[in-house]
C-alpha cells in the first residue's frame, strides 16, 4: 500500500482507477462525469505532488527505484523521479487534461465511454514519460501514449481520421526504433538503464555520443515536430477531435522537446554541444518556416497547427543555447505553448461546433456577434504572438535572450537568435491575418449573423487558461523558481564562455 | 507579500504605481458595470481614472522637487530573473519620466473628457452605441501601458510599455472594426489597424535586438547599470553602435520614421480623439522618450548622432511635403506630425535631448489640440449634413437608415466638403488658429520656442540639417494655411458646412485649455531662462546643454513662416474655392509634383510590391508546392508510402507470407483483394514493424554479443 500510495506512482496510475470504474458504465453523461472527475482528482494528486517539491534542489526527487525485472542478465528498474526539468510539464498534463475532458461535453457524442477511457488512459502515458527515469521505462510509457492517441484520432478524428492516425503512428514509430536501438546499446554498454546512474558515470566517448545524440534525436525531432520532420502534423491536427488536437499540441508535442532536455542534453553534453549549431539551424528554420507557411494556410486549425512548428523552434533552439536562460525559457515555453495553443484549439473547436466548417473565407466580422468569443481570442492571440505583459513573451524573450548569448558560445553567430526574432514580426502577421479574417470587418456571409456567443461552460473551459496567460505574463518568479535550480545543474554541464 | 517595502523612496513616491492601477481599476469597472451604467458613468469613470493617475503625477512632480530633482525607483515586483537576468516591476521617479507622466496623463484626461461627449455623436453616426464603453475601456488601457512606457526602471519594462501602446493603437485605429476610413461597411479600418501593429512589430524587432546586446555587453537592462557600465569603457565601439542603430530601427516604428512612418497616417482611420492623444500627443513621442532616455548610449556611439538626426530631419521634410498635397483634414495633420515627429528626432539626434523633449511637450499640447479641433470641425459638419437625436428637432428621423442613404457620397472629413465654417463654428475655429499659429511657428506661440530651439541647434551641429528642417518649417506654415483657409474661410461648399453646428461643451472645454496651454506653454522654457531645460538636467546630467538663443535664427524662422502662411493666403484665401470638385490651385501649376505629393510619393504601392506581394506569394509558395504538394503529397505519399510498400510487397509475398504466414495466405489475399490501399498499408505495417523491431533488435545484439 505505501508503494501505490508514493505520490508519483499515485499522480502516474490514479487515472487508471477512472479507467476501472468507467468499464462498468454505460451511460454517456455518467462517462463523462466520471472521467473528470478522476482528472481533477489526479490534478489535485499533482498539487498535491508540488508541495513536497523541494524547489532548491536541482536534483530528483520523490524519486523511486526498484527493481523491476531482469532479462538476459539487464537490470530493469522500475525507476520515476521528478525535477526542475518535468515538474511543469507534469502539471500542465494534469491541468490539460480535465479542460479537454470537459471540451468533449458535447463535441464528442459517440462511444463517449471508450473515448474517455483512452483519454485517461493516455494522460497515463503523458505523465509516466515525464517522470519514467529507466530508459525502459521511459520507452514503455512513450511508445504507449501513441495506442490512446491512434484510437482518440482514428475513431473520433475527421474524414481521413484513419490516414491521419496511422500517419501519426508510423511516423513516431519510425523514430522511435532508433531510440530503441539506442537505447539498448547504451543500457547494455553501460550495465544499466537507469538514467540518474547514467548521466553520473558519464565516459561515453564523443563519437559513440554523437551517434547515440542522433538516433535519440530522431525520435524526438519527429515528435516535436522539427522542421522537416512535420509532415505528420497537420494531418493529425485537422483530423484529430478539438481535445485530441488540445493533448497533442499542449502535451504531446512537449515529450519531444522534454526527450532533448533529459537525455540528449545531460546524456551526451559533447554531442549536445557540437551539434547545437546543427538543431539550432532546423530550430530557426522551422520558427520562420512555421510562420511563413501558416500564414498561407486557409483552415484555421492547419494555421494553428503549423504556427506550433515556429513555437516549438523557438523552444528547441532555448535548449541548444545550452545557457540557463535558454533552457529555462524553453522550459518556460513548452508551458506557455501548451496554454495558448491549447487554449488556440479551443477556440477553433468552439467555431467548429457552430459552424462545421474551418475555412477562413466563411468568416469575418465575428466579433459583432460573439463579442465575448472575439475578446477571448484575441487576448490568447496576443499570448501566442508573444505581447508582452502575456505569458508567450517570457518564454520568448528568455530564449532568445539565452540564444543571443549563445552566439558568442556554442552556437558561435549572433544570427540565430537574430533570424528567430525576425519570427516574431511573422508570428504578428499570421495571427493578426487570422483574427482579422475571422473577426473584424463586416459580416459578410448570412450563415454567420445568429451564432450564439461562447456559452458558460466554454467560458469556464477558457478561464483556467486565461488565468495562467497573465500571470505567467505578469509574475513568472514562480515557475522559473520550480525549475531554476535544476536548470542551473544542467547549464552547469556545458562550458559556455561569456 | 506584495510590495516590498524595504528598499522603497517612501512618501509620495511610493504612490508611482498608481499611474498605471488608476487606469486599469478605471477599464475593470467599465468592463464590468459599464454597460449597465450607460453613457455619463462610463465616461466619468474613464476620465477619473485618467484623472486620478494625473493627480499622481502631479504629486510626484511636487515630491520630486522637494527632493532637489533627485530619482527615486520604487520595486513593486520581481519579473523575471534566471541567473544574470534579473529584471524587476520598477518604477523610476526621474525628472524625465515625471515629465513625460504629466503630459501623458495631463493630455489623456482632457482627451477623456472630450472624447466622452465627441463619442456620444460618433457612436450614433456608426449606429452603435454599445460600442461608447469598448471605447473608454482602450483608452484606459492605453493610460495604463504609456506609464508602464515612461516609468519603468529597465528596458523591458519600457518594451512592456512599448508594445502595450502599440496594442491600444491596434484596438483604437480598428475601433470601428466592420467599417473603412470613409465610414462605410468593409475591412479598411481593420487592415489599417493591422498595418500598424505590422509595421511596429518590425521596430520592435529592432528594440529587441537592441535589448539583447545591452544584456550580453553591459549584463543588465536597469538603466543606470547599463549606463554605468557604458562609462567603464569596457563596451566595444560596435557593441555601442549596434544597440544605438537597434534602437533608432525601433524608434522609427513607434515615432512613425522613415522607413517605417506608413502606419501612422493610415492610423487616422481611428476615431479622432484616439488620434489626437496615441497618435499625436503621447504615444508616437515614445521614440523621442527612449532616445532621450538612452542619451548615454547614442552620445557614446561613434557616428551615432549624424544618423540619426538626418533620418529625424529628412522625415520632417519628407512627411512635410506630403502634407501639402492632401484633402483629408486628419491626414493633413497625420502628416504633420510624421513630420513634427521628424523634428523631434533630429534633435535628440544632435544630442539637443533638452529641445526634443521641449517640442515634445509644446507638440503635445498644439497637435492635440488641433486634432481635437478637426474632430469638432468633422462632428459639425457631419451634424450639419446628417442631423440625428437632439439635433434632429423631433423630425422622427430613424437613426437606423441614417448614414448609409447619403453617407456613401458624403466625406465629412474632405477639406474640398468644407468652407466658410469661421462664423458657424466659432470656439472651434478660434482654437484651431491657437494650434495653427504654435505649429506655424509664429513668436510668442509655443511652437516657436521649441522649433527655435531645434534649429538653432542644428546650425551649431550641421548646416545641412538646418537647411532641410528650415525648409521642412516652411511647408509646415505652408499646408497649415492652406488648411485654414479651406476649412474656415471662403462659402460653405456643402450642406454638411452650411448647416454645421458648434460642438457641445465636453468637447469645447479641453479645447480652450489646450489653446491656452500651445498659446502660452513655450514660456516654460523661456531662452536664457531654461526652467524646463533644468528641470531635464537633473535626469540628463552632462548630456544636458542649454541652447543658446540666437536671434537671426530666430527672426530667419519667423520670417520663414509668416512668407508660408502668406503665400498660403495668396493661393487658397484669396481667391477662395467655389466648389468641391474643382482642382487645387497647386495642381493647376505643377500637375506633377501635386500628384507625387497627393499620392504620398507612391511609398505604400512601393512596399506593397517589394515586400507585402513578395512574402505573401513566398509563403504562398512554401505552403503550396513546397510543404504540401512535394513534401507531404510527393515525398511521403509517393517516395516513402508508396516504395515503403512496394518493399513491402516484396518482403511479404515471397518471404513473409510463403514461409510464415502461409496457413493464412488465402485469407490475407481475399482481404488485400477488397480493402483499399489503406488498409492493406496498415495490416502491413503493423506485422512489418514487428518485424523490424525484432530484425533491429536481434542485429543489435549480435552485434554486441560477437563483436
Amino acid at each position: 500500500m505505501d508503494f501505490i500510495l508514493q505520490p508519483l506512482n499515485l499522480v502516474t496510475f490514479f487515472p487508471l482507477v477512472g479507467v476501472l470504474v468507467l468499464l462498468f458504465v454505460k451511460k454517456d453523461s455518467a462517462a463523462r462525469w466520471i472521467s473528470l472527475v478522476t482528472a481533477l482528482i489526479t490534478f489535485g494528486i499533482s498539487l498535491w505532488m508540488l508541495t513536497l517539491f523541494n524547489q532548491s534542489n536541482g536534483g530528483l526527487q520523490l524519486e523511486i527505484n526498484q527493481h523491476w525485472f531482469s532479462f538476459a542478465g539487464w537490470d530493469i528498474r522500475y525507476a520515476l523521479g521528478i525535477d526542475g526539468l518535468s515538474i511543469l510539464l507534469v502539471l500542465l498534463t494534469t491541468f490539460l487534461t480535465p479542460i479537454a475532458i470537459l471540451s468533449t461535453w458535447h463535441a464528442v457524442e459517440e462511444r463517449v465511454r471508450d473515448f474517455q477511457l483512452f483519454f485517461l488512459l493516455l494522460e497515463v502515458g503523458m505523465v509516466g514519460v515525464f517522470l519514467a527515469q529507466d530508459l525502459f521505462l521511459f520507452y514503455i510509457f512513450w511508445e504507449f501514449t501513441l495506442i490512446p492517441m491512434y484510437f482518440l484520432i482514428g475513431i473520433w478524428g475527421g474524414e481521413k481520421r484513419m490516414y491521419a492516425a496511422i500517419k501519426f503512428f508510423l511516423y513516431t514509430m519510425a523514430g522511435s526504433i532508433l531510440m530503441l536501438l539506442a537505447i539498448l546499446w547504451l543500457g547494455i554498454q553501460q550495465g544499466t538503464f537507469h538514467v540518474p546512474t547514467l548521466v553520473a558515470m558519464g565516459g561515453i566517448s564523443p563519437y559513440y555520443q554523437h551517434w547515440l545524440f542522433l538516433a535519440f534525436a530522431a525520435a524526438f525531432a519527429i515528435k516535436v515536430p522539427m522542421w522537416p520532420l512535420h509532415s505528420w502534423l497537420p494531418d493529425a491536427h485537422v483530423q484529430a477531435p478539438t481535445a485530441g488536437s488540445v493533448i497533442l499540441a499542449g502535451v504531446l508535442l512537449k515529450m519531444g522537446t522534454y526527450g532533448f532536455l533529459r537525455f540528449n542534453l545531460p546524456l551526451f553534453p559533447a554531442a549536445a554541444e557540437r551539434l547545437a549549431p546543427f538543431m539550432a539551424t532546423l530550430a530557426v528554420i522551422g520558427i520562420l518556416y512555421g510562420a511563413a507557411v501558416s500564414f498561407s494556410q486557409t483552415d484555421v486549425k492547419k494555421l494553428v497547427a503549423y504556427s506550433s512548428i515556429s513555437h516549438l523552434g523557438f523552444v528547441v533552439l532555448g535548449m541548444f543555447a545550452l545557457n540557463e536562460q535558454g533552457i529555462a525559457g524553453a522550459i518556460l515555453q513548452m508551458v506557455n505553448h501548451g496554454i495558448s495553443t491549447g487554449a488556440l484549439f479551443l477556440i477553433v473547436g468552439f467555431i467548429y461546433e457552430r459552424r462545421h466548417t474551418r475555412e477562413l473565407d466563411q468568416f469575418g466580422g465575428l466579433w459583432k456577434v460573439m463579442p465575448v468569443y472575439a475578446v477571448l481570442t484575441l487576448i490568447v492571440s496576443l499570448s501566442s504572438m508573444g505581447l508582452p505583459g502575456l505569458n508567450g513573451f517570457v518564454g520568448e524573450f528568455t530564449i532568445l535572450l539565452g540564444a543571443w548569448g549563445a552566439g558568442n558560445g556554442p552556437l558561435g553567430s549572433y544570427l540565430y537568435a537574430a533570424l528567430a526574432a525576425l519570427g516574431v514580426i511573422l508570428a504578428a502577421v499570421y495571427m493578426l491575418f487570422m483574427f482579422q479574417k475571422m473577426f473584424l470587418g463586416p459580416v459578410t456571409n448570412k450563415k454567420n449573423e445568429g451564432l450564439a456567443d461562447l456559452s458558460r461552460r466554454e467560458i469556464l473551459i477558457l478561464i483556467p487558461l486565461l488565468v495562467f496567460i497573465f500571470w505567467i505574463g505578469l509574475y513568472p518568479k514562480p515557475f522559473f523558481g520550480l525549475i531554476g535550480a535544476s536548470v542551473e545543474s544542467l547549464a552547469a554541464m556545458f562550458s559556455v564562455v561569456h | 507579500m506584495l510590495l516590498s517595502e524595504a528598499t522603497n523612496p517612501g512618501g509620495a513616491f511610493n504612490l508611482v504605481p498608481w499611474i498605471v492601477f488608476f487606469p486599469v481599476i478605471g477599464l475593470l469597472v467599465n468592463l464590468v458595470a459599464g454597460k449597465r451604467m450607460g453613457e455619463k458613468f462610463i465616461g466619468t469613470v474613464a476620465s477619473l481614472a485618467s484623472g486620478l493617475a494625473f493627480a499622481v503625477s502631479v504629486a510626484l512632480f511636487f515630491a520630486l522637487q522637494a527632493n532637489h530633482g533627485h530619482k527615486e525607483i520604487f520595486h513593486l515586483l520581481d519579473w523575471i530573473n534566471i541567473g544574470a537576468l534579473n529584471i524587476g516591476w520598477d518604477f523610476r521617479i526621474d525628472t524625465l519620466s515625471v515629465t513625460m507622466m504629466l503630459v501623458v496623463s495631463g493630455i489623456g484626461t482632457l482627451i477623456h473628457i472630450y472624447a466622452a461627449g465627441y463619442m456620444h455623436y460618433d457612436v450614433r453616426y456608426k449606429e452603435d452605441p454599445a460600442s461608447y464603453v469598448r471605447f473608454f475601456i482602450y483608452l484606459n488601457l492605453f493610460i495604463a501601458m504609456m506609464m508602464i512606457l515612461v516609468s519603468g526602471d529597465n528596458y523591458l519594462m519600457l518594451f512592456v510599455g512599448w508594445e502595450g501602446v502599440g496594442l491600444c493603437s491596434f484596438l483604437l485605429i480598428g475601433f470601428w472594426f466592420n467599417r473603412s476610413p470613409d465610414g462605410t461597411f468593409g475591412t479598411g479600418n481593420s487592415y489599417a489597424a493591422k498595418k500598424a501593429f505590422i509595421a511596429n512589430r518590425v521596430g520592435d524587432f529592432g528594440f529587441l535586438m537592441a535589448i539583447f546586446t545591452t544584456f550580453w555587453v553591459t549584463h543588465s537592462l536597469q538603466f543606470d547599470e547599463v549606463f554605468h557600465h557604458l562609462d567603464s569603457g569596457e563596451v566595444p565601439a560596435w557593441a555601442i553602435w549596434a544597440i544605438a542603430m537597434f534602437m533608432l530601427l525601433g524608434v522609427t516604428g513607434k515615432s512613425a520614421q522613415i522607413p517605417l512612418y506608413v502606419w501612422l497616417p493610415d492610423a487616422m482611420a481611428g476615431p479622432t480623439p484616439v488620434s489626437a492623444l496615441i497618435h499625436a500627443a503621447t504615444m508616437v513621442t515614445a521614440g523621442v522618450y527612449l532616445i532621450t532616455r538612452s542619451a548615454p548610449i547614442f552620445s557614446a556611439g561613434e557616428g551615432v548622432h549624424n544618423v540619426v538626426a538626418w533620418v529625424g530631419a529628412g522625415t520632417a521634410l519628407f512627411a512635410a511635403t506630403i502634407a501639402v498635397g492632401q484633402y483629408d483634414i486628419k491626414k493633413v495633420l497625420a502628416y504633420s506630425t510624421v513630420s513634427q515627429l521628424g523634428f523631434m528626432v533630429a534633435a535628440v539626434g544632435m544630442g539637443a535631448y533638452a529641445a526634443g523633449m521641449f517640442h515634445l511637450v509644446t507638440h503635445a499640447f498644439f497637435k492635440a489640440l488641433l486634432f481635437l479641433g478637426s474632430g469638432s470641425v468633422i462632428l459639425a459638419v457631419e451634424r450639419g449634413h446628417h442631423p440625428i437625436g437632439e439635433d434632429a428637432h423631433g423630425d422622427h428621423h430613424d437613426e437606423h437608415h441614417g448614414h448609409d442613404d447619403h453617407g456613401h457620397a458624403f466625406d465629412p472629413q474632405d477639406m474640398r466638403n468644407m468652407g466658410g465654417l469661421r462664423k458657424r463654428i466659432p470656439w472651434t475655429f478660434w482654437t484651431y488658429i491657437m494650434g495653427t499659429l504654435a505649429l506655424a511657428g509664429v513668436p510668442i506661440w509655443a511652437g516657436f520656442f521649441s522649433k527655435d530651439e531645434i534649429l538653432a541647434d542644428a546650425l551649431h551641429f550641421n548646416i545641412g540639417i538646418y537647411i532641410v528642417l528650415s525648409i521642412a518649417a516652411f511647408f509646415t506654415a505652408f499646408y497649415m494655411g492652406r488648411q485654414v483657409w479651406l476649412v474656415f474661410f471662403g462659402e460653405p461648399r456643402s450642406h454638411g458646412a452650411e448647416a454645421a453646428k458648434e460642438s457641445p461643451r465636453t468637447v469645447l472645454i479641453p479645447l480652450v485649455i489646450l489653446a491656452i496651454l500651445s498659446t502660452l506653454g513655450g514660456f516654460m522654457n523661456f531662452p536664457e531662462v531654461h526652467q524646463f531645460g533644468h528641470w531635464l538636467e537633473y535626469t540628463l546630467g552632462h548630456f544636458y546643454h542649454p541652447t543658446e538663443f540666437n536671434a537671426n535664427v530666430a527672426l530667419g524662422s519667423t520670417a520663414f513662416g509668416l512668407a508660408a502662411l502668406f503665400i498660403s493666403w495668396l493661393v487658397y484665401g484669396q481667391n477662395p474655392r467655389q466648389t468641391a470638385k474643382e482642382k487645387d490651385p497647386l495642381e493647376k501649376a505643377f500637375p506633377g509634383i501635386f500628384a507625387g505629393m497627393n499620392a504620398k510619393w507612391w511609398i505604400d504601392e512601393i512596399y506593397e510590391d517589394l515586400i507585402i506581394r513578395p512574402y505573401q506569394k513566398l509563403a504562398a509558395w512554401l505552403a503550396d508546392v513546397l510543404d504540401w504538394r512535394f513534401w507531404h503529397d510527393w515525398f511521403h505519399e509517393r517516395v516513402i508510402r508508396d516504395g515503403f510498400f512496394g518493399l513491402t510487397r516484396f518482403l511479404a509475398h515471397p518471404v513473409d507470407l510463403g514461409v510464415i504466414d502461409g496457413i493464412a495466405n488465402g485469407l490475407a489475399r481475399v482481404t488485400q483483394g477488397g480493402a483499399t490501399a489503406l488498409s492493406i498499408f496498415q495490416t502491413g505495417f503493423v506485422r512489418n514493424y514487428a518485424l523490424w523491431v525484432f530484425v533491429g533488435v536481434v542485429s543489435i545484439l549480435g552485434y554486441l554479443i560477437f563483436r
